[in-house]
């Protein structure tokens, strides 16, 4: 008796009740179904908030004033008081290490901006032409912020595709003045819209020389500071160099954050992989319960063919022999429920990636390997009983069954 | 095959293929302890034709699953071609039946999701023997059997008659000594009846030993041997002069 002769008969055994079969084929399909669908859920959130993330830049580092711990005593921290600004003066300082490629001071604030009657509350940021290069962003018309010194204020900004419609409907902006709170500045470039990244939607952005943000909120601090490291191998060493540089002109005190990508990105990836696997379990549970299915399935089986058993045994099956023909349907119901499952969490998951284009659902290959794995084990183990079952039936006995 | 040395050789000239010796079968109803067979002493030589007859629950049916090592007795030896068999293990019993031993039922055991053929095959494929063997072995038996144009049908679409014819190529395909058969027309009008005690009698003129079980006097009185169980003893045995 080989692997095609137990094949075969299994073949015909499953296929000679097709409800049963396609009951039995259900359960299993919808145990790997939720397996895959689950964990490229988990896979494609996770791979949604690293793009994300990594789309503000590569080799990013933040700097934040002030420093959230509990070591500090100072009382201002009390009050949640930043104990020094973060200046233009230091994120010219920056440039000074050999690790750092570019800078990028932000300067934030909430203003209207209006044009004609048509008006507008929304965030302003005020930065540097380095900003473009440092958030990948690109130009839809018209040039992005002059490279200048960055204490000089000129009166130009440029606007997002969102802010475009909405002031100027069909007019052309590029070279009209608009309002910024109580200035006027020059519109002369329009951002290409890349979609969201970490909730600042792109198309709504104002973005003006800091200078003149900070003349316009009359407020010398800086709400972040971009910087770019120039490689991967020298985040580290540029972190260290901000740290160092901006402790030298804070007379000694580490008063600000520094935030580096690849520490960020590690940790939603750590987060985002333990729930892959969480999702992933818990739906292994489902494939659980169709093995234990497939056990009662296979037991009515076995009473039901006791007779089939009998004969068997008449004509010389060992007690191995019926083990395996038994544990052959097992084992092909649940592969074939498997395969099943794997197709349509596939199909899923791909009509889920037409409807919902910015976030990509792919299940993981090992996700794949290991629900087939999961399955072909259930099939195994929970086929095992019914089948010693049946391979020690008595002979009279069961062929005394009709 | 090697054949093992005779233990107690009776009657050296004649070949003694079965040979029980004391061989009893008890079973536990409830309390009470019900005696099938008590201490038979029965010797068949190879290629003899039998008929065991005798009332219901006499023991008849218990005699034949002993025969056929589906059953084991609680006492005394059994023999089959001069090896004990009564110690063997289950796989080895059933490797034992696989070789030597054909069964016929009355209700054929036909595997109704299997065709013709394939029901034949199925020892064969326990057996391991090779796809283009058993294919030769089928062909050639279904042509003895006169059903060549059944191999494909299922047992739903045969008669009885022909369920039959099957169930004995099935029991022959290994070429057994032996061939068991259990009330064969049991389950069948006159006709077909006849038929198959026509094919079982071939069979057993080309060698096989024939045994029979069956109320069927008509049938019985057809062997060339007929043996009587009443009780659980064999009451009578009378060979007709061959």
């Amino acid at each position: 008796m080989n692997i095609k002769d137990i094949f075969l008969f299994s073949l015909y055994a499953i296929t000679a009740n097709r409800l049963r079969l396609f009951l039995m084929l259900l359960a299993m399909s919808i145990g790997v179904g939720a397996v895959v669908i689950l964990t490229s859920l988990g896979e494609g959130a996770r791979s949604y908030v690293t793009d994300q993330f990594s789309s503000l830049g590569t080799n990013l580092i933040i700097v934040l004033p002030g420093r959230t711990e509990t070591a500090g005593n100072q009382a201002g921290m009390l009050f949640g008081k930043i104990p020094r600004d973060l200046t233009l003066y230091d994120a010219n300082a920056l440039n000074r290490s050999p690790y750092i490629k570019k800078i990028a001071p932000i300067s934030i604030g909430s203003a209207s901006i209006s044009y004609k009657q048509l008006d507008r509350e929304g965030p302003i940021i005020g930065t540097t032409s380095t900003f473009l290069s440092i958030r990948h962003l690109s130009m839809a018309q018209g040039k992005f912020l002059p490279e200048t010194e960055y204490d000089r204020s000129s009166p130009v900004c440029v606007i997002g595709a969102k802010i475009k419609r909405e002031l100027f409907i069909n007019e052309n902006p590029l070279g009209k003045w608009v309002r910024i709170g109580d200035r006027r500045f020059r519109v002369i470039g329009i951002t290409a819209s890349e979609g969201r990244s970490i909730g600042v939607d792109i198309e709504e952005l104002v973005l003006i020389p800091v200078a003149s943000a900070q003349a316009l909120f009359n407020n010398p601090s800086l709400f972040r500071i971009l910087v770019e490291a120039k490689n991967r191998n020298m985040i580290k060493s540029a972190s260290m160099d901000t740290e160092r540089i901006i402790r030298e002109r804070h007379q000694g005190k580490d008063d600000v954050t520094i935030i580096t990508q690849d520490a960020v990105l590690g940790t939603f990836d750590k987060i985002f992989t333990a729930l892959t696997y969480t999702v992933g379990g818990i739906a292994a549970i489902s494939l659980f319960v169709a093995g234990i299915l497939i056990m009662n399935v296979m037991l009515v089986t076995v009473a039901q063919r006791t007779s089939e058993i009998g004969l068997l045994k008449a004509v010389g099956a060992s007690q191995k022999q019926i083990t395996l023909l038994f544990l052959g349907e097992a084992i092909l119901l649940s592969f074939i429920g498997a395969l099943f499952g794997i197709g349509a969490g596939f199909m899923i998951t791909q009509i889920a990636n037409v409807f919902f284009t910015d976030f990509t659902l792919l299940p993981p290959l090992w996700a794949l390997i290991t629900a087939m794995i999961i399955a072909l084990t259930t099939g195994i183990l929970f086929g095992l009983l019914p089948a010693r079952r049946a391979a020690r039936l008595d002979p009279v006995t069961a062929l005394s069954r009709r | 095959m090697v054949h093992a040395p005779q233990l107690t050789p009776r009657n050296p000239k004649t070949n003694i293929m079965i040979r029980l010796e004391k061989v009893e079968r008890t079973f536990q109803v409830g309390d009470q302890l019900v005696t099938a067979l008590n201490k038979v002493d029965l010797d068949i030589q190879a290629g003899e034709y039998i008929s065991i007859m005798g009332p219901s629950g006499s023991g008849k049916s218990t005699l034949l699953n002993i025969l056929g090592l589906l059953d084991q007795p609680t006492g005394g030896r059994y023999m089959l071609d001069g090896k004990d068999v009564t110690s063997l293990t289950e796989d080895e019993q059933a490797h034992t039946r696989q070789q030597k031993i054909g069964f016929v039922f009355q209700f054929f055991h036909l595997i109704p999701r299997l065709t013709a053929a394939a029901n034949i095959e199925l020892p064969m494929i326990l057996a391991g023997i090779p796809e283009a063997e058993r294919k030769e072995r089928i062909h050639t038996l279904l042509k003895a059997i006169g059903l060549e144009n059944r191999a494909d049908h299922r047992p739903a679409q045969l008669s009885g008659g022909q369920l039959q014819r099957i169930a004995i190529a099935r029991a022959a395909v290994m070429q057994p000594k032996v061939l068991l058969a259990d009330e064969p027309t049991g389950n069948l009008d006159q006709h077909s009846g006849s038929e198959i005690i026509n094919l079982l009698e071939e069979l057993n003129g080309n060698g096989l030993t024939l045994i029979v079980v069956t109320h069927d006097i008509n049938i019985g009185r057809r062997a060339h041997r007929h043996i009587q169980i009443v009780d659980g003893i064999i009451s009578s045995d009378d060979k007709k002069k061959i």
